[in-house]
């Protein structure tokens, strides 16, 4: 089985013409995921990466089968695109599209969550599916097949740290950011659940970030379901300064300070594994693999 | 971004919201000429965007319009958390009944906006969170249909209103939760929210923050988002115009890198093998070869930098174009500290040979180049 993307994986790339948009469907194309068509509006009829054009997700769908779509348009128009693919059926939707405004995402996550339609982001890399497909900015090659599960908020720590995991032999069933932005789609509690129904994954690998509550959310989740596979995770932000705080309001919303040491704290009393660097993960994981052997 | 008090009252005023006479004051003389108009007795309070100011002396009384000028002129020389204070709000004191807490915030784990209410307002609202959360209120609004009358009615009979004054207070959080739509505002927030003796609801505090990803359909803030707040180092706010996300830290060893989780990453590796970070450098996803070169000029421009680690893991960056960047910056100027390049991901072949063709030897793991960099000498 595989989490969200993989071989069957038809997928189009709305934004397909532009800058990002085109590189990284050609690298898409390159680890040999599925991209059936593009669209960029007033490009219909073209070509791009070998890929056919249209104007709108709905003319593509007349002409070529497709089941997923990842979002490189710019913020102002990431909203409407986003419900244009739910309309459409595209599921999952991956937007890579960052700063999107709060409310224009608030909107889209709940009508996403109306028609039951998974959303990966805002100002997410994506979701890869090693060795099968990737939907996403990722470099393909620091990833490996296996059986660890990676959600992350970050980007370029997602690539970070499944390089050190595939250096030391350990493989990925699948990596995915949950996204930097404000309001995201997929939440770490959401991917907990997938990895959990996820036969191809062994365990989890959370990468958190200072600030929100995404952290503290997942370690209450695991401590009340008594989540049945181990979980390791890394915090960012320990040396980074205070940062933005919204007032009162913002404190008493979260229920906590958001600092990386209370978030460390918080996954350690749950039982979660925590690295104080990034490159302790693969070791952290490794003893926890030879002590469940043992037992 | 976050708008002053007299901003966001301004705002308010817009909207029909309810707020204390006054007038703004950026001289003694000028505040104890609106105290003269006013009359009355009035607060004197600082103009600042952090939190905290009535704690730090920055809210004063004044029964007399000579007294408010000294007051005011005692509060103008103020730094409050690091921030100067430029200018003072006079405000008419009100009749206070009540006080209490309002605000209508972006609730991140339940992707809407909420509503936090309180009948125990105040500068204390934090204490009574952290001691008795079963006082806040919370209720959430739909993220598609937003605040209902109803929503705003349920409220305000839950803080223990009926009658007119429910009915005004009901009109209040309307008006507050229109502010937050029209503005796209993450924050509006009154604390303390004033019922007066005379039974009216009025804003004696009022914050709003202001989501920066919006900022691009408010052509009304472009000329505000310009101006360096008083957060801001002389440094950061050169990095911030040039578009970078950046945070002045007092070490030597300066950062830069791609993400703001790796770049956290980076800071928190340096510090763990006994190095101390001169600043946060993310140049963000798919920085060009100006942009990077752009970043580096500024990093090394920095006096306290001894040394600087670049750290690149490229997904949406591209090596090559960093390369380029570094290329740029030694043709222009030269390059002035030492530099330490760890770079893999998309494209790093390349970057890794143009890098190469000008001396710099790059690095592929982050733990290797992190410690190099601490141990390293200063040349």
């Amino acid at each position: 089985m595989t989490l969200l993307v993989g071989k069957h994986t038809r997928a189009i790339v709305q934004g397909i013409t532009g800058n990002q948009g085109a590189f990284h469907t050609r690298l898409m194309l390159d680890y040999g995921t599925q991209i059936v068509a593009g669209v960029t509006p007033g490009k219909g009829a073209t070509v791009s990466q070998g890929v056919p054009v249209f104007d709108t997700v709905a003319s593509a769908l007349e002409k070529i089968d497709a089941n997923a779509t990842i979002i490189f348009v710019p913020a102002p128009f990431a909203k409407e695109a986003g419900m244009e693919a739910i309309d459409a059926g595209l599921n999952p939707v991956v937007i890579i599209t960052e700063m999107i405004p709060a409310r224009d995402s608030m909107v889209l996550m709940a009508y996403a969550k109306e028609h039951a339609t998974t959303i990966v982001g805002p100002n997410t890399p994506g979701v890869i599916t090693p060795g099968e497909a990737k939907l996403g900015i990722m470099p393909g090659d620091v990833f490996t097949p296996g059986g660890i599960g990676v959600a992350s908020r970050s980007g370029t720590l997602t690539y970070e740290i499944a390089s050190y995991l595939t250096h030391a032999g350990i493989g990925q069933s699948t990596c995915l950011g949950i996204g930097g932005d404000p309001i995201t789609g997929l939440n770490f509690v959401d991917v907990l659940k997938m990895f959990r129904d996820d036969k191809s994954t062994d365990a989890v690998v959370l990468i958190g970030e200072i600030g929100g509550s995404a952290e503290e959310d997942a370690a209450n989740y695991i401590a009340e379901t008594h989540y049945p596979k181990p979980v390791a995770a890394y915090v960012a932000g320990r040396a980074a300064p205070p940062g933005k705080r919204m007032g009162h309001a913002g404190a008493i919303i979260t229920g906590t300070e958001g600092t990386a040491d209370a978030k460390m704290k918080r996954f350690s009393e749950v039982g979660v594994l925590v690295a104080e660097v990034p490159s302790e993960l693969p070791r952290l994981l490794q003893q926890q693999k030879a002590a469940l052997i043992q037992h | 971004m976050k708008l002053f008090e007299y901003e966001s009252k301004s705002l308010a005023q817009n909207l029909g919201i309810n707020t204390p006479r006054g007038g703004l004051a950026s001289t003694p003389d000028e505040a104890r000429d609106i105290h003269k108009r006013i009359g009355g007795e009035v607060v004197i309070k600082a103009q600042v965007l952090v939190a905290g100011r009535g704690k730090a002396g920055g809210i004063k009384f004044g029964s007399k319009p000579e007294e408010t000028r000294d007051r005011a002129s005692e509060i103008l020389s103020m730094t409050i958390k690091g921030e100067k204070v430029k200018k003072v709000l006079i405000e008419q004191k009100l009749n206070i009944k009540k006080e209490l807490f309002g605000s209508i915030v972006l609730d991140r784990a339940n992707k809407c906006q909420t509503v936090l209410a309180s009948d125990q307002g105040g500068i204390d609202i934090e204490d009574v969170a952290k001691q008795s959360p079963e006082k806040i209120l919370h209720h959430r609004l739909d993220p598609v249909f937003g605040m209902r009358g109803y929503d705003a009615r349920q409220v305000g009979l839950k803080l223990g209103y009926t009658g007119q004054r429910l009915n005004s207070l009901t009109d209040l959080l309307s008006n507050l939760y229109r502010l937050s739509v029209i503005y796209d505002a993450e924050l509006v927030e009154s604390n303390p929210l004033v019922e007066t003796n005379d039974g009216k609801f009025v804003t004696a505090d009022l914050r709003v923050i202001v989501d920066d990803n919006s900022l691009f359909r408010h052509p009304e803030f472009q000329e505000r988002a310009k101006e360096a707040s008083g957060e801001v180092t002389p440094l950061e706010a050169k990095a911030r115009e040039n578009g970078l996300a950046f945070v002045e830290l007092d070490g030597d060893i300066g950062i830069m890198g791609n993400g703001a989780g790796l770049v956290m990453a980076t800071l928190d590796m340096v510090n763990h093998y006994g190095g101390k970070p001169a600043n946060f450098c993310d140049v963000g996803g798919g920085a060009n070869a100006e942009h990077v070169a752009t970043a580096l000029q500024i990093i090394q421009g920095d006096q306290k930098v001894s040394r600087i680690f670049i750290n690149i893991l490229a997904g949406i960056t591209r090596c090559d174009e960093v390369a380029k960047g570094i290329v740029d910056v030694k043709k222009v100027v030269g390059l002035k500290k030492p530099l330490v390049v760890r770079m893999q991901g998309t494209n790093f072949e390349e970057g890794k040979r143009i890098l190469n063709s000008i001396g710099i030897t790059t690095l592929e793991k982050m733990d290797e180049a992190a410690q190099l960099v601490v141990a390293s000498k200063v040349a």
